[in-house]
């Protein structure tokens, strides 16, 4: 049986983790062919404010007169663009670090991981709000303000697989033919350490997802992009008298950070199957 | 006189991912009172799995008994409720693993975990029990006894906590000791010594002794009878003596002659080539013709079954006594 | 005839490894090697027995400079080996190999058979893709493996075939020097015959040189041409295997071999030698003298103050001051 099928046969086994994915799936659709499918711009104020949903506005206005399901499609694409883009930098980052200081140890290690600690410490949103707010919001300060908050999480995991894998016997076997440590890091270590860091780098996704809805809603955002974090902020005022449109772009949220934690879950018992059947 | 112990028709099947796989399979021996009986076998012979069938340990989930009948004492084991069988198990059976690690309470003292066995199995009272220990301790051959009973399992050496596990089996009194590769952990002089003791004991308690091994030397030297074990199936037994030095069974003489490294004629040993099946994959007739030199067409279609052997024991092969 | 004046293909010169556990409070010191010198000529096998604390498994290590000792210097071909790791650090890996006990840990689980017998051949930069293949599959045949293994991944593989692929591995340089730490202790007896088969098949085709570090000392006196015996991080004794085993200067190297159970398969039953009593100390407290003198049956007043050193008495060399 090939690793893929392998994959998807014990991936299959976790129900709510392949609902989760279809979920997901569903809102990446949406994110890649919505708006060109749907057409509107988010920020045309094209009905008259604060309207139910109707043939014409299927999910209603907000309170500028603002086409909610388009708003909602162009969310998905900035939030998935901007949850992928911070997670993988997080990951790239954090495991380059913790990779480093559990393979070599020493002072090394120490002074990396008091690094790390050091960002651990500090609370994560506040810090986001505090690098967004020195440099200009935009997308890309975004992106790396929640991936210098995320990357420390991943670095521990990343030192632990690290320090766990490099005693054991295949590692001094190919130290003993002479390999580098570069290449025994990278070719040997790195596929053992993998799942769970993949599994983590999943997680991620939906934390930046839940941060950036947060730097938006407190007005933090790109002043150029609809965002999902951006539409309940601006419905904020009207919380009590249109509440769909808060609740819309909040349930959206829910449901795919939601879908995330299944998927991450899920592929956290495919690539580390449990030895024993359930 | 009846045996101590009378195992009939023993299967025992684990409930794997995808099928059943069949650890034990028609097993029948017994064990006469103060006899040692060897259970010898490779990875995979189900020789681990007949002791903790034995004393029911296999958990319910993972596998079961599938048919058979245990008669300890007289009574029938696998029909003992579980409470009655709480009381034979570390009673009147006792059982030794391999590691004590895994066996020992890491933060209990070691004499207060003999003590335990003693008052489960109503040896001792609490004012007596610790005193009880001593005694047992005294009797494993632990030097300074007082002290050794106050510390923990992680301050003794290997060759001690293998000592206490005995004598927390030998607490319940017990007839019969299912001792599962008691010694293979230890150093080879603590081996020696550990050995020494149970025999000693063993004589002196007229206790029984189920010894699961794959060391044919420590077989050789230590028990009465032997049964040989090949993927879940009987193929030979008899006295050690019969068994050793002419045995019946292809398995039993490649396994002797692989193990004999000091009475090996030529440089070579002499293999026993391929390797023993997986459950799923066994072969219709006997499960060791794939591998057998004298294996003729009905040994691949047809099971063999215990047949009277020339050492006056019993052997699963057609074969037998014919010359390899 | 070997030329007596021949430079040893590997010598190990005055060798000492400590080290240090613990953390802030109460460091401790283990001498896990204590002045330890060791040579050996081509196509020469040399058994290292011993049990716990001995120091066998950090000796081989450092043979094959996995370890840095404490002090000392290993030769290879007569030159240091740190000026060669430090120069070209290549040639000495190629030389000098090693295979580990446990063949599953040995092998990246993530990595297919064929991905693992490529990685040396492409350290070593032997040939292209195409020609490390091919040359993966001629190591394949020469363990008794087949091709197909190639792209099995290791849990795949039974525990046998397994250390046949750490063999290759270790084959796939070229070298002169293979060090096998307990290399066959954890596989089935009937395969360990299989895999000592092998290994010997091996030198003869290639002339390399084996340092055999193992407990069993049964198959010692088989494969090895010289014996040398450790305890708490010393040699206490070495020689030939013919001379040792016909006469065992050092207590402890008698206690070792008498200890070790036999193999009786008929005829007059060997008489039981009493085996020695005490645990092997721990290395971290060696006793003060001779470190054997607790467990010695011999021992004397001068053995418990008077640290013996090497010398030569009738042929071969004794840490004793009471062999003759």
């Amino acid at each position: 049986m090939s690793g893929l099928s392998l994959f998807w046969q014990r991936y299959r086994r976790n129900r709510p983790a392949v609902g989760g994915l279809v979920v997901l799936g569903l809102v990446v659709l949406a994110a890649a062919f919505g708006p060109l499918a749907y057409g509107i711009d988010p920020f045309d104020m094209a009905g008259r404010p604060s309207t139910l949903p109707s043939a014409r506005f299927p999910l209603g206005t907000d309170v500028s007169g603002r086409d909610i399901l388009a708003g909602l499609l162009a969310g998905a694409r900035v939030s998935l663009l901007i949850g992928i883009a911070a997670s993988l930098t997080a990951t790239l980052i954090g495991s380059a670090v913790g990779a480093t200081a559990g393979y070599v140890g020493g002072w090394l290690d120490a002074i990396l991981m008091r690094v790390t600690d050091f960002f651990l410490t500090i609370p994560s949103f506040v810090f986001a709000v505090l690098i967004v707010a020195i440099f200009r919001p935009s997308v890309a300060v975004i992106t790396l303000a929640i991936a210098a908050v995320s990357w420390p999480s991943v670095a521990r995991l990343a030192r632990a697989e690290f320090v766990s894998q490099r005693h054991r016997e295949y590692v001094s076997a190919c130290r003993a033919m002479g390999m580098g440590h570069l290449e025994i890091m990278l070719r040997q270590i790195l596929p053992n350490a993998l799942p769970p860091v993949v599994v983590i780098g999943s997680l991620t996704v939906a934390s930046a997802i839940l941060a950036e809805a947060g730097l938006s809603f407190l007005g933090l955002g790109d002043p150029n992009i609809v965002s999902w974090g951006y539409m309940i902020g601006v419905a904020r005022t009207v919380l009590r008298t249109a509440w769909w449109m808060s609740a819309i772009p909040g349930v959206t949220i829910l449901v795919t950070v939601l879908a995330i934690n299944l998927v991450g879950e899920g592929l956290n018992e495919a690539l580390n199957p449990r030895m024993r059947p359930r | 006189m009846s045996p101590l112990l009378a195992v009939k028709g023993l299967t025992v099947d684990y409930h794997g991912m995808h099928n059943a796989e069949r650890a034990v399979d028609g097993v029948s021996f017994s064990i006469a009172r103060g006899e040692t009986l060897a259970l010898v076998g490779e990875s995979g012979s189900g020789k681990s799995t007949i002791a903790h069938a034995l004393m029911r340990l296999i958990p319910r989930g993972a596998g079961s008994v599938s048919s058979g009948s245990i008669a300890f004492e007289g009574q029938d084991l696998l029909a003992l409720p579980e409470a009655a069988m709480r009381a034979v198990r570390g009673g009147r059976i006792a059982m030794v693993f391999q590691d004590p690690m895994m066996a020992l309470n890491p933060v209990h003292r070691v004499g207060r975990q003999i003590a335990e066995s003693l008052l489960a199995h109503g040896k001792a009272t609490p004012r007596t029990a610790i005193d009880r220990a001593i005694e047992l301790l005294t009797l494993v051959g632990v030097p300074a006894p007082e002290k050794r009973a106050r510390q923990y399992p992680h301050n003794l050496s290997g060759g001690m906590r293998q000592r206490v596990m005995i004598a927390i089996a030998l607490a319940g009194d017990p007839a019969l000791l299912i001792a599962d590769e008691p010694t293979t952990a230890l150093d080879v002089t603590v081996q020696a010594q550990v050995l020494a003791e149970i025999a000693a004991i063993k004589s002196r308690l007229g206790m029984a002794m189920l010894l699961i091994t794959h060391d044919l030397a420590v077989v050789s030297e230590t028990a009465d009878r032997v049964i040989v074990m090949y993927a879940g199936r009987m193929v030979e037994e008899g006295n050690v003596e019969g068994v050793f030095s002419r045995p019946a069974h292809p398995y039993t003489r490649g396994l002797l002659e692989a193990t004999d490294w000091e009475g090996a004629a030529s440089d070579r040993m002499r293999e026993i080539p391929g390797s023993v099946p997986n459950q799923g994959e066994m072969p219709p007739g006997c499960a060791f013709a794939p591998r057998c030199a004298i294996a003729t067409e009905r040994c691949r279609i047809e099971r063999p079954s215990v047949e009277r052997a020339l050492h006056g024991g019993g052997v699963s092969c057609f074969a037998a006594g014919s010359p390899s | 005839m070997t030329d007596a004046v021949a430079v040893p293909l590997l010598e190990a010169r005055d060798i000492v490894k400590h080290y240090r556990v613990g953390g802030l409070l109460g460091q401790k010191i283990v001498h896990a090697l204590d002045v330890v010198s060791l040579s050996v000529a081509t196509r020469e096998t040399v058994a290292v027995v011993g049990e716990s604390g001995c120091g066998k498994s950090t000796l081989g290590r450092c043979l094959v400079a996995l370890e840095e000792p404490t002090s000392g210097i290993l030769f290879l071909r007569g030159a240091p080996s740190r000026s060669i790791l430090s120069i070209e650090p290549l040639r000495f890996r190629r030389d000098v190999q090693i295979v580990f006990q446990d063949p599953y840990a040995s092998l990246n689980p993530r990595r297919t058979i064929g991905q693992s017998l490529d990685d040396p051949l492409r350290v070593h930069r032997m040939g292209n893709r195409v020609e490390r293949r091919e040359q993966a599959e001629q190591l394949m045949l020469r363990v008794g493996l087949q091709q197909r293994h190639l792209d099995r991944y290791p849990h795949e593989l039974s525990g046998g075939q397994r250390q046949r692929v750490a063999i290759a591995r270790a084959l796939a340089p070229g070298p002169s020097l293979i060090v096998c730490d307990e290399a066959v202790s954890s596989l089935d007896v009937s395969v360990q015959a299989q895999i000592i088969n092998l290994l010997r098949d091996i030198q003869k085709q290639t002339g390399v040189a084996y340092v055999f570090i193992t407990h069993n000392l049964h198959l010692v006196k088989r494969f090895a041409q010289r014996i040398v015996v450790m305890y708490l991080g010393q040699i206490v004794e070495e020689g030939t295997t013919e001379e040792m085993t016909a006469r065992f200067l050092h207590p402890y190297s008698a206690a070792l071999f008498a200890a070790a159970p036999k193999l009786w398969r008929g005829g007059v039953r060997p008489r039981a030698t009493p085996p020695i009593g005490g645990d092997v100390p721990s290395p971290f407290a060696p006793p003060s003298g001779c470190r054997f003198h607790t467990r010695c049956p011999i021992a004397q007043d001068s053995c418990r103050t008077v640290e013996p050193s090497l010398r030569q008495v009738a042929g071969r060399t004794v840490r004793c001051h009471l062999a003759e």
